[in-house]
């Protein structure tokens, strides 16, 4: 397995937010990538964004200006 | 095979929807099931085609285009989920069994009241008859774009503008028009838009959808995975999961983004005015022929690419089989799942014999369309 790392998590209601957040971080250039939801954010499944965890203050923007509300966020190690 | 039967279904497909579809299937995960590649890849294909969709039919949230695999089960999940005992709807007589169906059921099993606007012998019918019927527990006017028998259009303008200012909700069966008619949800009011991929957009078939303009919280229909919020005990709330339960038809949703791709480069206008120029090219070829009926209101350029008629007294039914087999083209006889639209028109027990032009049809394919009839024409002639 590989090294566990600190990460800053997002997780969403919907896979179509999943989708419109990808795509609005892909636009601005803000770090990440779609994982498979971690447990230490929500028992269940779907789809979370990792990003750098000193990316929160892009993370946090790029959501609010795609107008997302996330389900969850919080650093953990995945 | 001349093919004019493309109210029924497109069968010709840009090759663009062809191609989508078939390497779809060899490179889609299940959509929502999943973040590696293949999942992922198809999410994006169809988070794309929703905002595609919304874009083309002008709904102002692409989260709220549903999909689902064709317009009667848009239409089943839209009124089955709208509506409370003692609510009252009015819809018309040009409706198909897909609306008619489902009210009915609601009226006989849900206690909903209906009404239905009665059409004249032009199959058309008046939208101030649609506004006279409206009663304090009227929830909504459900209606179709287009009669799928005579192509008569409504105006949905006119009767969304009814909607609004008796806050009502307007449900639009769009399954005649979509992807060749402009439809504007903002413009003309339209609370759920209900259409079909496989025709006028010429997608797939199993492919279709709703679109939903504000905040209506249709109850699901069905309920099952969804991908996300799995420890829920019920359907996640949200739109489009909200009414999305199992596996979408990922493949047939790529090639339906393609048909939208292909529609937008060359310009949907370009596509209506074709098919509107041979509708009327044929129409005028048969109107005048001895022993021909023509049905639907033609006074007007502004309807859907139909043409139904009967020749003398003949069955549509063995007209329709001698279209084929004698000329190679592809018609619809019979009752057409209308059969209110039937009896305003007297058609009930004759049928009609329904022409429908699409995008690759030919003025050469049309004229020899109107030849068959005439020579059909001539040999039936009563004794």
């Amino acid at each position: 397995m590989r090294q566990k790392t600190d990460r800053l998590i997002v997780a969403f209601f919907t896979t179509h937010d999943a989708m419109a957040f990808e795509e609005a971080c892909l636009s601005r250039g803000v770090p990440g990538r779609l994982i498979p939801l971690p447990r230490e954010i929500s028992a269940g499944c779907g789809l979370a964004w990792s990003a750098p965890p000193e990316e929160e203050e892009a993370v946090r923007r790029t959501l609010t200006d795609a107008g997302i509300t996330e389900q969850a966020m919080r650093r953990c190690m995945v | 095979m001349i093919y004019l039967d493309n109210a029924a279904t497109t069968m010709h497909k840009p090759q663009a929807v062809i191609d989508a579809v078939v390497n779809a299937m060899s490179t889609f995960g299940n959509a929502s099931r999943g973040a590696h590649e293949g999942a992922l890849t198809s999410s994006r294909v169809i988070y794309r085609t929703r905002a595609k969709l919304a874009a083309f039919f002008g709904c102002p949230s692409s989260e709220q285009v549903i999909f689902t695999c064709n317009a009667t089960e848009a239409l089943n999940i839209a009124l089955m989920g709208l509506f409370e005992p003692g609510d009252h709807v009015i819809s018309t007589e040009m409706e198909h069994n897909s609306v008619l169906r489902p009210l009915y059921r609601l009226q006989n099993e849900h206690g909903v009241s209906l009404d239905l606007v009665p059409a004249d012998r032009t199959g058309r019918i008046d939208p101030a008859e649609i506004e006279r019927r409206i009663r304090p527990e009227t929830k909504a006017i459900v209606c179709t774009h287009a009669s799928n028998l005579t192509g008569n259009r409504n105006d949905l303008t006119r009767i969304g503008r009814i909607a609004e200012d008796h806050g009502l909700l307007f449900v639009v069966d769009a399954s005649q028009t979509a992807g060749a008619a402009y439809i504007n949800m903002e413009e003309m009011k339209i609370s759920v838009l209900c259409f079909t991929g496989h025709k006028s957009l010429m997608g797939p078939q199993g492919t279709g959808g709703l679109c939903i303009r504000g905040d209506i919280p249709i109850r699901p229909f069905k309920v099952g995975g969804s991908g996300v919020q799995s420890f829920l005990t019920v359907q996640p709330p949200e739109y489009p999961t909200r009414l999305e339960a199992g596996t979408l038809n990922g493949h047939g949703i790529a090639g339906l983004s393609a048909a939208i791709d292909y529609i937008n480069e060359t310009g949907r206008e370009v596509i209506e005015a074709k098919e509107t120029a041979l509708m009327m090219r044929f129409y005028r070829g048969v109107k005048d022929v001895p022993g021909v009926t023509v049905y639907g209101d033609f006074s007007t350029e502004d309807r859907s690419p139909v043409v139904s008629l009967n020749i003398w007294d003949l069955d549509s039914a063995l007209v329709a089989d001698e279209l084929a087999q004698t000329y190679e083209i592809a018609t619809r006889a019979g009752a057409h799942c209308a059969p209110l639209m039937h009896r305003a028109l007297g058609t009930e027990q004759q049928g009609a014999v329904r022409f429908s032009f699409g995008w690759f049809n030919t003025e050469d394919e049309t004229d020899r369309a109107i030849e068959a009839v005439r020579e059909i024409a001539e040999r039936g002639r009563p004794e």
